[in-house]
C-alpha cells in the first residue's frame, strides 16, 4: 500500500479552483473550491442534478471544465492526449454501471492496463491483479467474466482494476446506485477498508449511512455550488444552510 | 439422374478450377474491402463535418447504383486508361461496392460500444489508439461477425457478375457448359451446388469464429 502514496507534507491531492462547468448555456458548477488532502474521504451529497457527478468527472478530465484550475498530486489538469493519459493513470474511478470489459475474465480486466500504461509484465501484473482480488474477497473469480458474477462482485472488481494502478486518488460516482439492495453492503464494506487504509477518496454517493461512517468530511452540493461542508455529524445532523435543511429534510421524508 | 452425374462428373474439373478462381477473386475483393470499409466507416465517424459527407455520399452512390453497373464502369474507366487484368478490375469493383456496406456495419459495431466502457478504459490511462485496439475494436468484432459473415456471403454470390466482363469464374463455367451441352437446366443446378457448397463452409466459420469469441456470453464452467 506504500506504492500510492505520495509524501506531499500537507500539499493536497486534489486542488480545485473557481471550477465553471457549463453546458451550453446550462451552468452547472459555478465557480467551485475544494481541496482533498492525503488519505481525506470526501463524501459529495446532495439533490439530482447539483452537479455532484460532473464535478467527480471533471477531476479525470471525463468531462472539461468550463473555467478553474485542477490540480491533482501536484499536476496540472491540461487536455492534452498525453497529459491527460498521465494523470489518469494516477486517478482511480469506479462507475455507477461498473463498466467492466465484458470480452476479458475478470483478472484480464484487472491486468491490462497495468501492462499497456504501466508497463508491467505479465507476471507482475497478474500477481498484483491476484492480490487485489483477494482484497476484494474475489480471488476465486480470476477467470470467469462479467457476465457470470452479480452486480456487486463486478463493482469490486471495478474497485480492484483501479486500485491495480496504485492511484494517488481513488473517485468513486455512485458505486452502489446500480446495484440490489442487498448487494450495496459487500461493496460498501470493501471501500470503508479502503479508507480505514488511508486511501485518498471522493465518494459521490446517496448511501448517508456511508457517508456518516467512513467519510471525513461531507460536502454538500446544491445549484451548482457548495451549500454546506464540514464533518459528517455536522452536515447531516445540524446543517446551517437552507438548502442543506431542505435536502436533508427530503431524506427524511423517504 | 445417371445422366446429370454423369455431366456433373465430367465437368468437376472445370467447375473445380473456376471455384479457385472465384473464392480468390472474392478474397481479395473482401480483404480490400475491409480496409476500404474501416477507412470509410472512420470517415463517417469523423468530427470533420466535410469528410462525413463524403462518406455519405460513396455509400449513397454504391447503394444507389446496381452492381453490374459499377462492375461496367470500373472495368471501362480503368482498362481506358490503365492495362487491368479483368481479374483486378473484377476485385476491385466488388471491393469498391463492399466497402460501403462493410463501413455501414463497422460504424454500426463501434457505436454499439457503450459509451461507459470507452469511457472506463480512457479512465484507467490508456490512450485513444490503446482503447481502440484492446475495448472498442475486440467488442465491435463481437457485435458485428454475424453480419459480417453475412455480407461475405452476399460478396460470393455477387462476384458471379464479374462473369460480364470475362472472368472465367463458377458463373461464366456454367454457361459455357450450358452451351456445349444444350442442358442449361442441368448447368445451372451444377453451379448452384458449387455455390451452396461454398456458402455452407463459410457459413461454419463464421459460426465456429462467433463460438470463439463468445466465451464471456456463456454461463460459467463448474
Amino acid at each position: 500500500m506504500s506504492e500510492h502514496t505520495t509524501p506531499t507534507d500537507g500539499q493536497p491531492i486534489v486542488q480545485m479552483r473557481g471550477i465553471v462547468k457549463r453546458f451550453g448555456t446550462t451552468t452547472v458548477l459555478d465557480g467551485i473550491d475544494l481541496d482533498v488532502a492525503q488519505g481525506e474521504v470526501v463524501t459529495l451529497i446532495g439533490p439530482s442534478g447539483a452537479g455532484k457527478s460532473t464535478l467527480l468527472r471533471c477531476v479525470n478530465g471525463l468531462e472539461r471544465i468550463t473555467d478553474g484550475t485542477i490540480e491533482v498530486a501536484g499536476e496540472r489538469l491540461s487536455y492534452t492526449e498525453k497529459s491527460l493519459n498521465h494523470l489518469r493513470a494516477r486517478i482511480g474511478m469506479v462507475f455507477q454501471s461498473f463498466n467492466l470489459f465484458p470480452h476479458m475474465t475478470v483478472m484480464e480486466n484487472v491486468a491490462v492496463a497495468q501492462r499497456e500504461v504501466l508497463g508491467r509484465g505479465k507476471d507482475q501484473a497478474r500477481s498484483r491483479g491476484a492480490e487485489l482480488l483477494e482484497r476484494v474477497g474475489l480471488g476465486h473469480k480470476a477467470d470467469a467474466y462479467p457476465d457470470n458474477l452479480s452486480g456487486g462482485q463486478q463493482q469490486r472488481v471495478a474497485i480492484a482494476r483501479a486500485l491495480a494502478m496504485d492511484p494517488a486518488v481513488m473517485l468513486f460516482d455512485e458505486p452502489t446506485s446500480a446495484l440490489d439492495p442487498e448487494l450495496v453492503g459487500e461493496v460498501l464494506d470493501v471501500m470503508r477498508a479502503l479508507a480505514d487504509d488511508g486511501m485518498t477518496m471522493m465518494v459521490v454517493t446517496h448511501e448517508m449511512r456511508f457517508a456518516r461512517r467512513a467519510a471525513d468530511r461531507v460536502v454538500l452540493l446544491a445549484d451548482g455550488g457548495i451549500a454546506e461542508q464540514g464533518p459528517p455529524e455536522q452536515v447531516l445532523d445540524s446543517p446551517t444552510s437552507e438548502r442543506g435543511q431542505a435536502f436533508l429534510q427530503q431524506l427524511a421524508e423517504h | 439422374m445417371s445422366d446429370f452425374l454423369e455431366l456433373f462428373a465430367e465437368y468437376s474439373p472445370l467447375f473445380l478450377e473456376a471455384t479457385s478462381v472465384t473464392l480468390r477473386l472474392t478474397a481479395a475483393a473482401l480483404l480490400m474491402a475491409m480496409v476500404g470499409g474501416a477507412v470509410v466507416a472512420a470517415l463517417a465517424m469523423s468530427k470533420v463535418r466535410p469528410l462525413r459527407w463524403l462518406a455519405t455520399a460513396y455509400i449513397g452512390v454504391v447503394r444507389g447504383t446496381p452492381l453490374i453497373t459499377q462492375i461496367f464502369i470500373i472495368y471501362f474507366g480503368l482498362t481506358a486508361v490503365v492495362t487491368l487484368e479483368a481479374f483486378w478490375a473484377g476485385a476491385l469493383a466488388l471491393a469498391f461496392h463492399n466497402s460501403a456496406y462493410i463501413a455501414e456495419i463497422i460504424r454500426s459495431g463501434f457505436q454499439a460500444v457503450p459509451k461507459g466502457l470507452t469511457e472506463a478504459s480512457r479512465s484507467l490511462g490508456m490512450s485513444k489508439v490503446k482503447t481502440l485496439k484492446r475495448v472498442q475494436a475486440p467488442l465491435a468484432l463481437r457485435t458485428t461477425l454475424p453480419v459480417l459473415g453475412n455480407q461475405y456471403i452476399i460478396a460470393v454470390k455477387d462476384s458471379s457478375l464479374v462473369s460480364f466482363i470475362g472472368m472465367t469464374e463458377l458463373f461464366q463455367t456454367s454457361r459455357n457448359m450450358a452451351a456445349t451441352t444444350y442442358e442449361p437446366l442441368t448447368a445451372y443446378i451444377v453451379v448452384a451446388i458449387y455455390y451452396l457448397v461454398i456458402v455452407l463452409a463459410l457459413t461454419a466459420l463464421v459460426a465456429w469464429l462467433e463460438h470463439r469469441l463468445s466465451a464471456h456470453r456463456r454461463p460459467a464452467q463448474a
